[in-house]
């Protein structure tokens, strides 16, 4: 069965790392990828461009985005009774403190910090996919996807 | 780092596992362990006799426990507003899917069940520890400590 992940992130650098990671280790992942805030809202609830979109598996959500930042997206997706069960990870530079304890308010499942370096960041999708996509029990697909 | 880990769990023989998994995989983790929902909480408000106790980085969470059921322990963590940001990973024999949804819309960080076999149940704790403990950022100890 396929593995849906939805990537929210702005830089296609880390869009193609991210994307080139997982096709390297875990063919079942269907990796989709919106580039701001507005887009992964609309992703999410099937809307405009994307009235077909899977419900994702796994959230990977960059913190600043144009347009809708990650916090309030993920302030949205924790706050709707239908999408909060998605596991939402934070995937970002920032090292902030303060990113961190208001991403853990705001119900983030976990926040990650991007590394610098390419074979770092390859690693770390790695870990990801070993403990979120292996490890973890992620809640099944609801029936109902046009909640 | 010193990295204080909160595991809620009654059963002795996943405590003394999950004990051993955690010092060959890093010495450096104090690991606290409370039996039941009941001391759970207690140690989390730093009542009687946790009063002086620190503040878990991590909790490791079971779900069927005596006196309070590891739901309601989740429901309060997650209701607390000092507690909340505390990643709280249910580690459970149940593989229900009520018990994976309802564990995700009461907020936990993750969802993990115990593997029956002992070398499979060490592996899963080193990967926590190597995902959790390592990787993942964790907020930082309250200024109030």
């Amino acid at each position: 069965m396929p593995i849906q992940v939805l990537l929210v992130e702005d830089s296609p650098g880390d869009v193609r790392l991210t994307r080139e990671a997982f096709r390297d280790i875990n063919a079942a992942v269907q990796l989709h990828v919106v580039s701001d805030g507005v887009e992964a809202m609309a992703f999410l609830r099937h809307e405009g461009a994307y009235p077909n979109s899977p419900r994702p598996d796994l959230t990977l959500l960059d913190l600043n985005l144009p347009r809708m930042d990650g916090r309030e997206v993920l302030a949205l997706i924790k706050r709707d009774q239908s999408l909060k069960i998605i596991p939402t990870i934070i995937l970002t530079t920032s090292d902030d403190e303060a990113d961190v304890t208001i991403s853990y308010q705001l119900r983030a499942n976990c926040y990650l910090r991007k590394p610098a370096h390419w074979d770092a960041f390859d690693n770390l999708v790695r870990s990801i996919n070993a403990f979120w996509l292996t490890r973890a029990k992620l809640p099944q697909q609801i029936q109902n996807a046009g909640g | 780092m010193n990295r204080t880990v909160l595991l809620v769990e009654d059963s002795p023989g996943d405590v003394r596992l999950t004990k051993e998994a955690f010092r060959d995989a890093d010495p450096e983790i104090d690991l606290r362990v409370v039996v039941d929902g009941v001391e759970a909480m207690t140690y989390l408000k730093r009542e009687g006799v946790h009063v002086d106790a620190p503040r878990p980085d991590f909790i490791l969470l079971d779900l069927n426990l005596p006196k309070m059921d590891g739901r309601e322990v989740l429901a309060h963590i997650k209701e607390d507003d000092d507690l909340k940001t505390i990643p709280t990973v249910i580690l459970t024999t149940s593989d229900a899917e009520a018990d994976i949804v309802t564990s995700y819309k009461l907020q936990a960080n993750c969802y993990l069940s115990k593997p029956v076999q002992l070398e499979e149940f060490e592996s899963l704790v080193k990967s926590i520890n190597d995902f959790w403990l390592t990787k993942v950022k964790l907020p930082q100890q309250a200024l109030s400590n």
